[in-house]
């Protein structure tokens, strides 16, 4: 029989305010092997701590029972309290009386019923607690960071820069993401590249940080601290280490009519290309879909001009296999595709382009070397009309934009509006936004300056219609504070599109087995004390994969991220999660039920003797569970039809004596 | 019309242990009466031509069998009707026997009857029945021969046939036949139709009369645990007395939940069930509702297929996908 100890704690007013914790107490005293029983203000500070010490010695305890707030606040707490106390760590039960009970009930005797109830349920569980100890595993002192745009190659370099090796694995032929495509950065106005492409060079230089760009990661297996993953990168047909970057061959390639994804496609390159001139790798990449000589074998000019002897046609798709501690999940974000917004016509004119698109029309390495020219026509552009929120904080638009702020919009619409005005005097710019939001240092000075100094027309109210006509844009709107109706004859309209998580995530998620929220960003542990980890041990989060973000923001989480990587690959070995899945032998049958539901491929088979009760012995396949990968989810202990799989810590019986306590 | 005869199984198995081929047949034996034939172990061709029998009685599926025959020296030969082989295949993907160690022959079926239906047929003085082409023809004591068409009375499984398709083998008698339709949700379809009340009061009067001797379980061949949780006294459930009659509806309801997605409808439950409760329909309505929510899927169909209840893939929805779709 156990000697069970009960602690009910009034967490201030949190619980004691609906729940007559007294009560509940001294209802819990009558229970069978409760043998102490007790009420107190914060149960989880010094004092209540050494309450429970006191208690666990005076009364030799053998089983403790905290009422309090939920087990993931601190259950972690009370199991080192118990610890400290000299007992199992694992003898201690979180009964919640603060989330599933204080906290949605409003008055005080049902509270108290529940939480008596709740507290019965626990009492219950521990009479079956078995004192558990915790695997011990290595570290691999090696990151994997996914995603190299700011946010991974800012994780990266912080992570090389405390010694451990890191490896990026970036889908594009080069790293830089979509912080290379922008022009200028608010609220300074630096040019995106000055300040990105130093550090591309540092991480590309680095002895730490191995760059597998053109490639992606096919399959993760392991688990916090023994990550396995399968890496494919692409055949770029162009010998990485012999290829000198001379871009020699891209001038050369006869086949110029491959659009230009850098460029948004807003220009052409040839079928071998450079993404830009400061890619990093700087290697040369043939596009499979358009050059002749892969396609019909006809050509073959990019490999007579490449002094280098770079060019391999026969070059095939590649698979690395590491083996990581941590990985970092960096894979950014996009716009939305525009063309569901009928109203704004960006599928029936070019001159309606996105804000991404503006940043590309007006940057000197774009499709008009910098030049604000209207993609139909090549003309200058008079009147510019910007269109915020399109997509974003669109409830009633399900299925075509998001519900979310983008978050980035408003401030980089002040940007352009601001350049534009700036750079062309002679030009008029309206701005229509449902409201403009601009929290940050410096951000609402910037705003403020784009319709101050530079005269930009800011027009509460959202346009209704785009129509092109006679190779104007015509622009329906309503401006709400002058409540009237705006026509206005533009030359050119830029949508400040949503933004939402790359396509790459979703099936990254469920190979990291991270969890997502319904708009597909990766989920963080905690919204508010762990915003970079996610709740999957090991996985951590930088960068707009987990939330709009803007660059500064981003370069912050990248660098946090890092930081919580760089405190696990510190340690030598971890220790495990002992509630952990076991199979009885005895009574397993060997169907694989079992190894069919993991999603952890924890579950093996082996052959095993058995003595027979007629001292004979017999073979019989059996489960077996690999502790250190079993993530203690207890999927198959519901499937094993036999009931030989059970959960340590959550046994079905120690469960089903929760569900009586609470029945009876 | 049967195209295979017991001359033409006996031979073969005759065949077969003469060549060492196999050491023992799983077949069927006759009984005390014309109408009990039971499954039985045969090691020499003599045995078998003694008592071996097959007739529209011989409706035993041996599946579940070969994993004691398995554990022996030596292969066995066993016959499989379609839905035995159906069985067969799915102890094969749990994993249950040695696939190695059996030789297994496919023997086309057309229905077979059992002693229950014969005898509801027959109620007073039955002595034997046999097919003769597409009649039933009873023998009575009392009222001499009873001719009846033999489709219309055959047992409700098998008139509710899946399948005529034998679906594993080593090598296969007579013609094979097909999957067929032949309605078997029909009756599940009847349940569901009912009031909440008179569903309970059917299933109250139908699962009342168990007595509990198990012999469902027994026969059943998805359950083939090592240890059946309802004898284990770990799971708190043996040897528990009942406090009334209608209790034992919770030996059925969790045996029904546990061969979920692994039954392969083969109906043996109902056949064997001294008290003619029609079991199957549980298991029928549990295929029925995987089918309707998962896709239709047949236990058994094919070796190593994955249940829809019982299978983890990287592409399964997220809880608040299934949640956002509703009910599909």
């Amino acid at each position: 029989m156990q000697r069970i100890g009960v602690f009910v704690c009034w967490c201030g007013s949190n619980i004691a305010a609906t729940v007559d914790v007294h009560a509940v107490a001294e209802a819990a005293k009558l229970e069978p092997g409760v043998v102490f029983s007790t009420d107190y203000q914060y149960m989880c500070s010094q004092a209540g701590q050494n309450m429970i010490i006191d208690a666990v010695k005076e009364h030799k305890l053998t089983g403790l029972v905290i009422c309090s707030c939920s087990p993931r606040m601190h259950e972690a707490t009370f199991r080192k309290t118990a610890a400290n106390a000299g007992i199992n760590p694992y003898m201690v039960e979180i009964a919640n009386i603060r989330e599933q009970c204080s906290w949605v009930h409003k008055d005080m005797p049902t509270g108290t019923e529940k939480a008596i109830i709740l507290a019965k349920a626990a009492i219950a569980k521990v009479h079956l607690n078995t004192p558990l100890t915790p695997g011990e595993s290595k570290v691999t002192k090696r990151a994997l960071v996914i995603g190299g745009g700011i946010a991974g190659i800012q994780t990266a370099l912080d992570i090389a820069d405390a010694g451990y090796p890191v490896d990026i694995v970036e889908k594009e032929p080069t790293i830089g993401g979509k912080m290379a495509q922008l022009d200028k950065t608010f609220p300074t106005l630096d040019c995106a590249a000055c300040i990105l492409t130093p550090k591309m060079v540092d991480a590309a230089q680095n002895e730490n940080i191995r760059i597998i760009s053109y490639a992606k990661v096919e399959e993760v297996g392991g688990f916090v601290g023994n990550f396995h993953v399968k890496i494919r990168k692409k055949a770029r047909f162009v010998n990485e280490d012999v290829c000198t970057g001379c871009g020699l061959c891209t001038e050369k390639c006869p086949q110029k009519k491959v659009p230009n994804a850098f460029n948004l496609n807003m220009d052409n390159h040839r079928a071998i290309y450079i993404p830009f001139a400061q890619a990093v790798p700087k290697v040369a990449v043939i596009d499979p879909d358009y050059c002749n000589m892969l396609k019909n074998g006809k050509c073959g000019v990019c490999a007579k001009v490449c002094t280098a002897g770079a060019i391999d046609y026969k070059q095939e798709d590649q698979i690395i296999e590491e083996d990581y501690g941590a990985i970092v999940a960096a894979t950014g974000y996009n716009p939305i595709s525009v063309e569901k917004f009928d109203e704004f016509a960006y599928s029936q004119s070019k001159d309606v382009i996105t804000s991404l698109e503006f940043e590309r029309l007006t940057n000197a390495a774009g499709p008009t070397a910098g030049k604000l020219l209207r993609p139909s026509d090549g003309e200058h552009p008079h009147t510019i009309v910007f269109v915020q929120c399109v997509g974003s904080r669109c409830a009633s638009c399900a299925g075509k934009g998001k519900e979310y702020c983008s978050k980035i919009c408003c401030m980089y619409t002040a940007k352009h509006a601001m350049l534009v005005r700036d750079k062309y005097p002679d030009t008029e710019v309206y701005v229509f936004y449902i409201d403009v939001r601009t929290p940050g240092k410096n951000f609402d000075e910037f705003y403020r300056r784009a319709v101050e100094e530079y005269g930009v027309h800011y027009i509460k109210g959202m346009v209704g219609k785009v129509t092109p006509e006679n190779g104007k844009l015509k622009v329906q709107a309503s401006d709400l504070l002058a409540d009237r109706q705006l026509h206005i004859d533009a030359d050119l309209v830029v949508l400040a599109a949503a933004i939402e998580p790359d396509k790459s995530a979703r099936p990254l998620a469920t190979m990291l087995t991270a969890s997502m929220d319904t708009n597909d960003f990766f989920t963080e542990a905690h919204p508010k004390l762990r915003p970079v980890e996610s709740p999957t041990a090991g996985i951590f989060l930088s960068g707009a994969c987990q939330g709009p973000k803007d660059i500064p923001e981003t370069v912050s989480q990248a660098s946090a991220a890092a930081a919580k990587v760089i405190g696990l690959l510190s340690k030598n070995t971890l220790k495990g999660n002992p509630c952990v899945a076991q199979s009885d032998e005895l009574m397993c049958n060997g169907c694989s039920s079992c190894a069919n539901v993991c999603p952890y491929g924890a579950i093996t088979y082996v052959n095993k003797e058995f003595r027979m009760p007629d001292r004979t012995t017999k073979v019989r396949r059996v489960a077996s569970v690999n502790p250190a990968v079993c993530q203690g989810c207890g999927a198959c202990t519901v499937a094993c039809p036999s009931g030989a799989m059970d959960l340590n810590g959550f046994k079905n019986n120690q469960i089903m004596a929760e569900v009586d306590a609470i029945c009876k | 019309m049967q195209t295979v005869t017991r001359e033409t199984l006996l031979d073969k198995a005759s065949a077969l242990l003469a060549s060492g081929e196999v050491s023992r047949v799983l077949g069927w034996k006759k009984g005390e009466f014309a109408y009990d034939v039971t499954p039985a172990v045969f090691e020499s061709a003599e045995e078998m031509e003694k008592d071996f029998v097959y007739d529209i009685f011989s409706g035993a599926n041996f599946s579940k069998y070969l994993i004691k025959e398995t554990a022996k020296e030596g292969k066995v030969l066993v016959f499989l009707k379609p839905c035995d082989s159906y069985s067969f295949n799915q102890l094969l993907t749990e994993h249950r026997f040695d696939r190695e160690k059996v030789y297994a022959i496919g023997i086309p079926c057309d229905g077979m009857m059992d002693a229950s239906t014969v005898k509801a047929l027959a109620p007073e003085g039955l002595v034997s029945a046999e097919r003769d082409g597409d009649n039933l023809v009873i023998h009575t004591l009392y009222d001499g021969d009873k001719i009846l068409p033999y489709a219309d009375n055959l047992p409700d499984r098998c008139r509710h046939c899946k399948s005529k398709k034998v679906v594993a083998y080593d090598e296969m008698l007579g013609e094979n036949g097909d999957v067929v339709d032949s309605h078997r949700f029909d009756e599940v379809a009847e349940l569901e139709a009912m009031s909440e009340d008179a569903r309970f009061a059917f299933w109250q009067n139908e699962l009342s009369r168990c007595i509990r001797c198990n012999a469902c379980r027994d026969v059943c061949p998805a359950c083939t645990c090592e240890k059946c949780v309802f004898d284990n006294p770990k799971s708190g459930v043996e040897n528990k007395a009942i406090s009334d009659s209608y209790e034992e509806k919770m030996f059925h309801i969790i045996r029904a939940f546990h061969v979920a997605g692994r039954c392969t409808d083969c109906g043996e439950c109902s056949r064997v069930c001294p008290q003619n409760i029609p079991l199957h329909l549980l298991n029928r309505k549990f295929i029925y509702d995987i089918d309707r929510n998962y896709g239709d899927y047949m236990a058994g169909a094919e070796e190593g297929s994955r249940a829809p209840l019982v299978n983890y893939k990287t592409e399964d929805p997220e809880a608040a996908d299934v949640l956002e779709r509703g009910d599909k």
